[in-house]
């Protein structure tokens, strides 16, 4: 299962960590066709998100986020290099990461 | 190109055996606090709040705000943003109030974190109002949108 992060601006000057995780979510209501059975919960329960080694926020999802979650959340006094890493754990113990660095353009020198 | 492609691959690998001897890749979880999992759990909005945030007073607040489409087109996929102005935020929640179970995600702001945005994408069962609560300052700051689901269909 995949995990993709993108580092973007942000309106306020700061940056925004966006993070998709391939992960299908089931509510455990769903009912497999074939055999007429539920098909067991499974959903990401915390994702974690760290700058530079240390933990800023943990967002904690349920079945009610959607398949394939996209998790946006902003990451103040980060500064181009810093490093973003996020980890993530499922209600099965199935986990996933990604890393990624901030990156800003390079200003025109003189 | 082939030897930059290896050498990129090579630090790539490098820096994640680096990052899981340092303990990076081990999970955050009971560092940061364990899922809650009782507000997520209760099929009650009113409880979930209480179970998450404790008792604080809930004020509606502009200073929270909601990005959320008027109709969502599909109520398996339903995009939610929450940015909010406030300093000192500690949790902010999303809850779907008409969902079964109401509390859909939250997010826990550690020092360094501003918590100014976060967005998710929900299910929705049904039309119902989408409520954010943003704790900071010892306040829950609340603000709440409709959003109307239509199941199949083109909307109207």
């Amino acid at each position: 299962m995949a995990t993709k992060m993108k580092i973007k601006k942000a309106k306020d000057g700061g940056y925004q960590a966006l993070v998709l995780a391939k992960h299908p979510m089931e509510t455990g209501n769903r009912k497999d066709k074939k055999t007429g059975k539920k098909i067991p919960k499974h959903f990401i329960q915390t994702m974690t998100f760290h700058l530079n080694g240390t933990p800023v926020a943990q967002a904690n999802l349920s079945q009610g986020v959607s398949k394939n979650p996209l998790i946006g959340v902003s990451l103040s006094g980060a500064n181009s290099g810093d490093k973003v890493s996020v980890n993530w754990i499922d209600n099965t113990g199935g986990t996933g990461s990604v890393e990624a660095t901030v990156k800003s353009r390079q200003p025109w020198k003189d | 190109m082939k030897r930059r492609i290896l050498l990129k691959g090579t630090a790539a690998s490098a820096s994640l055996v680096a990052a899981a001897a340092a303990g990076l890749l081990i999970p955050f979880r009971l560092l940061a606090g364990d899922w809650p999992q009782t507000a997520f759990e209760s099929d009650d909005a009113g409880d979930a709040i209480k179970d998450y945030f404790g008792d604080a007073a809930v004020v509606d607040s502009d200073q929270v705000v909601i990005k959320a489409p008027l109709q969502a087109e599909n109520g398996a996929v339903v995009p939610i943003k929450v940015t909010t102005t406030l300093a000192n935020v500690e949790s902010m929640a999303i809850i779907v109030e008409k969902n079964p179970m109401p509390f859909v995600a939250s997010l826990d702001v550690l020092s360094g974190a501003s918590g100014a945005i976060f967005s998710t994408r929900v299910k929705m069962g049904q039309t119902s109002p989408v409520t954010c609560l943003v704790k900071a300052g010892g306040k829950l700051h609340r603000a709440s949108q409709v959003v109307k689901v239509t199941v199949g269909g083109c909307g109207g």
